[in-house]
């Protein structure tokens, strides 16, 4: 029977058991979006901008594994997608992007809503296709799904003219496809891992040193079983924080330009790295002439040219990091490090993370309040120093709960990510934590959240600051503000330094007000005292978002810091050290 | 260090996009790229050349590798190889001239493709080495355009295992 494109489009989408589609119409997409008006099974979530539409299928992919589907209009519909991309690209979550197009005939004319899609986004997905052949529709869609959740996951684009989504063919989507191109390895190479554990069994201070690639390949189990056998440290990236408890005697935190000391020191000190499912990123290297001096490294990544691009490797693995795991634990051993774990105990001890208390509100404390009384939290975030204190003060315990933009640093991506999660995930609790400035780059969310029904907290962070460039303007800059107060305003003194005068305005932004006309809950917190009764009020609500406006201390920094260009042992401790 | 990559990739619209992008995008330096079908019309085969130290030269092939529609990447360089770029050179030639030209022409083993009043155009087909010497030696004639089609590649002798 003949059927039209959209309709082979819903075919294909119950086919990859897709439930929900983030998306927003227009004109070149109008077919798709009818025949989702009669399919019951497939949840349409509409975002208010395509950038929210493509971080919440992010967000949703990231949380529970599945690939998340997002659905857009030609031309604006389709660039407003970039940035999502490209962090879905970097960070490798498995989305799959439907943007319409225009007819054939007129591709390349300039026609309205026209844009180059698979030319602007080649740089910025794993794959892209423009459907210029009804006959190719099943296959392509087929392709997509696929290359997109598996191997390393990404993003891939399908363009779809208008004239081809309307044209109709007696077709089926397919139920296998074979690309000679693609044939991702899984598993490792038994010679290689075998040296990994000869490797283990002569170092004298080995680490582990994880990423997001546990989360991925769904080895956070067979991990742990690693750790307890072997009672080797573990280190993580930004990306691999949630893979290991965060209270692990074991676990020494995250590595890198805000680490903690006991890792940065560990990384340096060690001589052996075993890097699984992370790319030694330059923000967790430093300096690299200053980058673990005395250790011999080994990675495995599923990525080949993940392997050995920044760093010298010594024993490369290609393989998914479970299936590498499950085959190197019956090798291992207790490894007979006990001066090494002393050593490392000796550092997590001597020097916690900071712990600031005062009159005015902790950045720090609302973290570790949320930690408390949200101990199981989804927890998105956006990007800067909320970020961070995310990444270092919530008490993260298992996978897959740690949302955040790792690898673009993507501000505005935690709001409409937690939404994504939110949907995927509606028994668990989901808390973006922003700051003032990136919850304003996608705050027109708040209408999809209350759409939805869904109860999403966002603990803003207020500082009315560009928090992190502020604080690199403190220390490297002499505290020159520029352009980072967004309490300015024009009867503001030309060269401000930064000292709260009679002009501060402080609700700049009145956060409680914008709840409050978008249709959801507002709440503002000013005193230490109020954070938690805030956090237990706003843990109440069923069907709505909450936002809570935490107004905190306006110069909080993040420490450890390591400055740029250094070693990530020459960490700058804050003003207790 | 200068390499010499062949690929087989798939015979689609938009491929040669994704391999320019990505040494644009990466910061590599192309020197040459030349692409045309297979006996296999599904299939195209694009050469390389590019310039790079072996770390670069391993990160171009994983990231060659890594592109959906490259079938295979191999790296010719130290492999025994015939290497052939093609030249089309159009100069300034004087009837007084002509014969000091063909007489160079000769040695090289280069064609005459075209001879007017004042102007020749000679073809000549080897290594990129040669056609740099040839070009070399017509330069006191002043070339007036010229055409080079970049490096193509094929290993020697029956392939022994399969790639």
């Amino acid at each position: 029977m003949k059927k039209t494109g959209a309709k082979l489009i819903i075919e294909a989408m119950k086919k990859e058991g897709v439930e929900v589609i983030f998306g927003y119409p227009g004109g070149s997409v109008i077919p798709i979006f009818d025949e989702l008006y009669h399919e019951p099974s497939i949840h349409v979530v509409l975002t208010r901008h395509e950038q929210g539409a493509v971080h919440a299928a992010d967000g949703y992919a990231r949380s529970t594994g599945k690939t998340g589907v997002c659905l857009v209009t030609s031309g604006p519909g389709a660039t407003n997608t970039i940035t999502g991309l490209a962090t879905a690209n970097f960070d490798s979550v498995p989305i799959v992007l439907l943007t319409g197009q225009v007819i054939r005939p007129m591709i390349g004319n300039d026609a309205f809503q026209e844009a180059d899609m698979v030319g602007i986004s080649r740089p910025v997905t794993k794959h892209n296709y423009l459907v210029n052949d009804r006959a190719h529709l099943g296959q392509t869609l087929k392709e997509a799904f696929f290359i997109a959740n598996s191997g390393r996951p990404g993003p891939v684009v399908v363009d779809l003219p208008k004239d081809v989504v309307n044209e109709q063919l007696d077709d089926e989507y397919p139920e296998t496809i074979s690309i000679r191109g693609y044939n991702p390895v899984y598993v490792g190479h038994a010679g290689q891992i075998k040296k990994i554990a000869e490797a283990i069994k002569v170092s004298k201070k080995p680490v582990f040193y994880i990423g997001g690639g546990i989360h991925i390949s769904g080895a956070s189990e067979i991990f742990r079983k690693v750790v307890e056998k072997t009672k080797i440290p573990t280190i993580s990236s930004l990306m691999g924080i949630g893979a290991i408890r965060s209270d692990h005697p074991l676990y020494l935190g995250m590595v890198g330009m805000h680490g903690t000391y006991a890792s940065n020191m560990a990384m340096t000190e060690t001589d052996l790295i075993i890097g699984i499912g992370t790319r030694f990123d330059d923000r967790v290297t430093g300096d690299l002439g200053k980058f673990a001096p005395h250790a011999k490294i080994i990675h495995i990544d599923i990525d080949p040219a993940t392997i050995a691009r920044n760093v010298t490797v010594e024993i490369p693995i290609v393989g998914d990091a479970r299936q590498v795991l499950e085959k190197l634990m019956p090798l291992l051993h207790p490894a007979d490090i006990d001066e090494w774990r002393e050593i490392v105990s000796g550092w997590k001890k001597d020097y916690p993370l900071p712990d600031e208390e005062g009159k005015e509100i902790m950045p720090q404390r609302v973290v570790k309040e949320i930690s408390e009384i949200f101990p199981e939290a989804i927890i998105t975030t956006e990007v800067g120093q909320n970020q961070m204190f995310a990444a270092l003060y919530y008490n993260f315990t298992k996978p897959r709960t740690f949302l955040t933009s790792g690898g673009l640093g993507t501000m505005g991506y935690g709001f409409p990510a937690a939404i994504g999660a939110q949907m995927g995930n509606r028994n668990k609790k989901v808390i973006d934590i922003a700051g003032d400035g990136s919850i304003q780059m996608n705050i027109q969310e708040l209408a999809t959240a209350v759409q939805e029904g869904l109860p999403v907290i966002v603990a803003i962070l207020n500082n009315g600051y560009l928090g992190m460039v502020r604080q690199w303007q403190q220390i490297f800059k002499n505290s020159r503000y520029a352009a980072t107060c967004l309490m300015r305003r024009p009867e503001c003194p030309f060269h401000c330094e930064g000292k709260a005068g009679s002009w501060c305005h402080l609700y700049t932004v009145d956060f409680v007000k914008l709840a409050d006309a978008y249709g959801a809950v507002g709440m503002r917190v000013t005193k230490p005292e109020e954070i938690k009764p805030a956090l237990e009020e706003a843990g109440k609500s069923k069907d709505k978002p909450v936002f809570i406006d935490f107004i905190i201390a306006r110069e909080s920094n993040v420490f450890p810091m390591v400055p740029p260009g250094a070693g990530i042992n020459e960490m700058l401790l804050g003003k207790e050290k | 260090m200068k390499h010499t990559f062949y690929l087989l990739v798939e015979n689609h619209q938009g491929v040669l996009a994704r391999i320019a992008g990505l040494f644009s995008g990466r910061g590599y330096n192309l020197e040459s790229l030349t692409v045309g079908v297979t006996s296999d019309p599904t299939v195209s085969r694009i050469t390389l050349v590019c310039i790079g130290d072996d770390m670069i030269m391993e990160q171009i092939k994983k990231q060659l590798n890594k592109i959906v529609d490259v079938i295979k990447v191999v790296d010719i360089t130290y492999l025994p190889s015939v290497n052939r770029e093609l030249s089309l050179i159009k100069i300034n030639a004087k009837s007084s001239q002509r014969g000091e030209i063909f007489q160079i022409a000769d040695v090289f083993r280069a064609k005459i493709l075209d001879v007017g009043q004042s102007t020749m155009i000679l073809e000549i087909t080897g290594t990129s080495e040669k056609i740099d010497d040839f070009i070399a030696l017509l330069s006191p004639y002043t070339i007036i355009e010229l055409a080079r089609s970049g490096l193509v590649s094929m290993e020697r002798g029956k392939k022994l295992k399969k790639e």
